[in-house]
């Protein structure tokens, strides 16, 4: 009993702790239902290719994705022909040819994303000083992954509910006040609108970016991309399609691992059911 | 110790080489005849549960090695490539990443288990100490690991561990440099880690088998902490304790694979999916879980040498614990004092690793200085002290006595195993 109830409290613990890992100083992002989410969820292939769009008409104009060749999008559905056109819409820099001299060319499925920028000095310069990241893993990257990416997609000002406002001038308030009486004071800033969290100018407030400063400006809103399929085109559903297609390129795998995971632990159960029989005969003439 | 009868085999080919280099007779007294007490509990298996990781992260990391290149402007690409363009990589690596986690909980169920029934007492005392040996190198061997990928925490956990060397008096900076193999965290460093990383879990083997030896000078110590008195004792290795095993083992996969196949990044950071950038370092340098109790060991102190010198001491002290614990006693259940005290030590790591994981301040800092001042009180005042004052229960007479419930019915049972194939 009493070894029972050190274990419980144990395992509390570890949970606890666990949980207390994910706490970020700002309020965490709310969940959503994704076609990927639980033991048999996979990816939903049309979102994907949604989520693509999103990222190519949008996101790729600043971010690199070193990572995803665009044979890869043969796994969101797209056929060799569709590939194809898709990668020789892009140019890419290739050689040295015969004379030496480096040229472009039409990119071919084996090709990888090309990046924005020549270089990170040249993403700052464009992007008032700050380099736009990479964001091959960013699903992967950051707690809470999706969610998180769908949430700071529409996090911004104007986008997000009131609130998650009134809930982010409490916290930062009472995080003035703690900080003026660990000091002795009794005065202390209320923060009672986005004006008082004094963000530099450079930075957009967004409701869920670790320290609400974002230096990247509002990238999304209702009608950004017509998609092709005829989904609504709300701020809502290309937060969601393109935070799905991160999860893809940080996960490509995803869907093998399930489908594998969920035959490995059937195996297992029978496996582990079979050795216990076994074991329960073999030392049943000891007993 | 050994086996009751010698080895025996009709096949002459065996005979002949077996007359030449005992390997048969060396296997079948090890694995097959080995006479182990008919009474050990499931706490037992983590022993085998511990080599299996072993040999699991040796298969995979061999794999690995294939397609990995420890170079720090190749290495993060070279991780991504293995999972998204090597056929089975990503199994492959999420197999090594999580093995190493459950490695770590086999190991230190391993030896709590120990500490509970008494273990590292005479005449085992060189057996638990080959064992913490083996601890000490898989934390090497673990923190090596876990900056081969080049992330953020590898980068940034790097450069944080090597610098507890900085804190030695006089030679600490020349050490660290020489760790380095540069002035910074760098790629000398990142090709000696890989280096060594593949070397030490050999030396572990190593280690494993002197270890396997040890134990088998004496026999395994069991539940009851008292020593066999007879045949009547002991059973077979074969095929009791190799069914147990095996059950075990697909108790443990089973667990594994839900963290493997589902979650196969809950025991990982976020930030190490970010390439290492000497020039940004993360809010919070979290070590993995299993360095969370040593961690928080060396940030419950403000001094940077007594941290650092605690947090070695914590491992230390294991090395003397057979003649720190007084005790005639092995096995807590017949120790009604100390037995509590396990306990509070376990709630004390367990309260270090959560702490350790903390930004060392407030509630936190004030947990993590008490378990620590708990976890040296434990071991060098509690343990020497309760030896003396304690009044343990009356031991039983035997192993079988208690198991059968009289002792009367053991000469059946007893003669039977050694005619089962």
């Amino acid at each position: 009993m009493m070894k029972k109830l050190v274990f419980a409290a144990a395992a509390a613990a570890v949970a606890m702790s666990l949980g207390a890992a994910q706490a970020a100083e700002g309020i965490q992002a709310p969940k959503s239902t994704w076609s990927f989410s639980g033991i048999f969820g996979t990816f939903d292939q049309a979102q994907l290719q949604r989520g693509y769009q999103v990222y190519k008409e949008v996101c790729a104009g600043c971010h690199a994705m070193d990572l995803i060749a665009f044979r890869n999008l043969a796994e969101l559905g797209y056929n060799e022909d569709e590939v194809k056109a898709i990668a020789a819409e892009y140019d890419v820099t290739d050689g040295p040819d015969d004379e030496g001299e480096m040229f472009d060319r039409p990119a071919r499925p084996s090709d990888y994303f090309p990046n924005p920028f020549p270089n990170a000095k040249a993403a700052a310069a464009s992007n008032g000083g700050s380099v736009p990241p990479d964001l091959s893993l960013m699903a992967k990257a950051r707690a809470a992954g999706p969610d998180y990416l769908k949430a700071m997609l529409m996090g911004y000002e104007e986008d997000v509910p009131e609130s998650v406002l009134q809930q982010i001038f409490e916290i930062e308030t009472e995080k003035n006040r703690k900080r003026a009486e660990e000091i002795g004071l009794t005065d202390y800033n209320r923060v009672e609108s986005v004006e008082d969290l004094g963000l530099p100018d450079t930075s957009s407030f967004n409701a869920y970016f670790p320290g609400y400063g974002i230096a990247m400006a509002a990238p999304l809103g209702d009608e950004a991309v017509e998609y092709a399929d005829g989904t609504p085109a709300t701020l809502e559903n290309h937060a969601a399609d393109v935070a799905a297609f991160l999860m893809w390129t940080a996960e490509p795998a995803l869907d093998d691992r399930k489908q594998m995971g969920i035959k490995v632990i059937i195996f297992l159960l029978i496996f582990s059911g079979v050795l216990y029989a076994a074991k329960r005969k073999c030392w049943a003439d000891l007993h | 110790m050994s086996s009751g009868q010698p080895f025996q085999t009709n096949n002459a080919i065996i005979k002949w080489i077996d007359h030449r280099l005992p390997i048969f007779s060396l296997t079948n007294d090890t694995l097959v005849d080995y006479p182990a007490p008919r009474n050990l509990n499931y706490w037992w298996n983590f022993g085998s549960l511990a080599g299996l990781a072993l040999v699991v992260m040796i298969v995979t990391g061999i794999v690995l090695a294939m397609q990995y290149t420890p170079h720090v402007d190749y290495a993060f690409d070279s991780v991504e490539r293995i999972m998204r363009d090597v056929n089975g990589g990503w199994l492959i690596r999420y197999i090594h990443m999580n093995m190493a986690s459950f490695f770590f909980i086999a190991v230190i169920i391993h030896i709590f288990r120990g500490l509970y029934y008494g273990s590292y007492k005479a005449p085992r005392e060189i057996l638990w100490i080959l064992g913490v040996v083996i601890f000490l190198l898989m934390m090497a061997t673990a923190f090596m690991g876990y900056v081969l990928p080049w992330g953020q925490m590898s980068f940034w956990g790097a450069t944080v561990i090597t610098n507890l060397f900085s804190a030695i008096p006089l030679v600490g900076e020349s050490i660290v440099t020489w760790l380095w193999g540069g002035f910074s965290v760098n790629n000398p460093t990142l090709n000696r880690f890989f280096a060594l990383h593949y070397l030490l879990p050999f030396v572990i083997v190593g280690v494993v088998i002197l270890h396997i030896w040890a134990l088998h000078r004496f026999g395994s110590n069991n539940p009851l902490g008292i020593d066999a008195k007879g045949p009547q004792d002991k059973i077979p290795f074969h095929p009791y304790y190799t069914v147990k095993d095996a059950f075990g083992v697909g108790v443990f996969l089973l667990i594994f694979s839900v963290f493997l196949f589902f979650a196969p990044n809950f025991l990982g950071h976020p930030d190490n999916y970010i390439p290492a950038n000497p020039l940004s370092t993360p809010a919070h340098i979290v070590p993995e879980w299993y360095f969370l109790p040593f961690y928080a060991i060396l940030r419950s102190v403000p001094d940077k040498l007594l941290g650092v010198v605690l947090m070695f001491a914590s491992i230390g002290i294991l090395f003397i614990l057979p003649w720190l614990d007084r005790s005639p006693v092995r096995s807590c259940k017949f120790r009604p004092v100390y037995k509590w005290f396990f306990w509070v030590l376990l709630i004390a790591c367990v309260a270090l690793g959560w702490a350790g994981q903390e930004a060392p301040e407030g509630a936190p800092l004030y947990i993590s200085r008490v378990a620590t001042a708990y976890y040296f009180f434990h071991f060098l005042v509690l343990l020497p002290l309760l030896g003396v004052i304690e009044r343990p229960k009356p031991l039983p007479a035997s192993i079988a006595e208690p198991v059968l419930g009289g002792g009367e019915v053991w000469s059946n049972a007893a003669a039977k195993p050694m005619e089962k194939a």
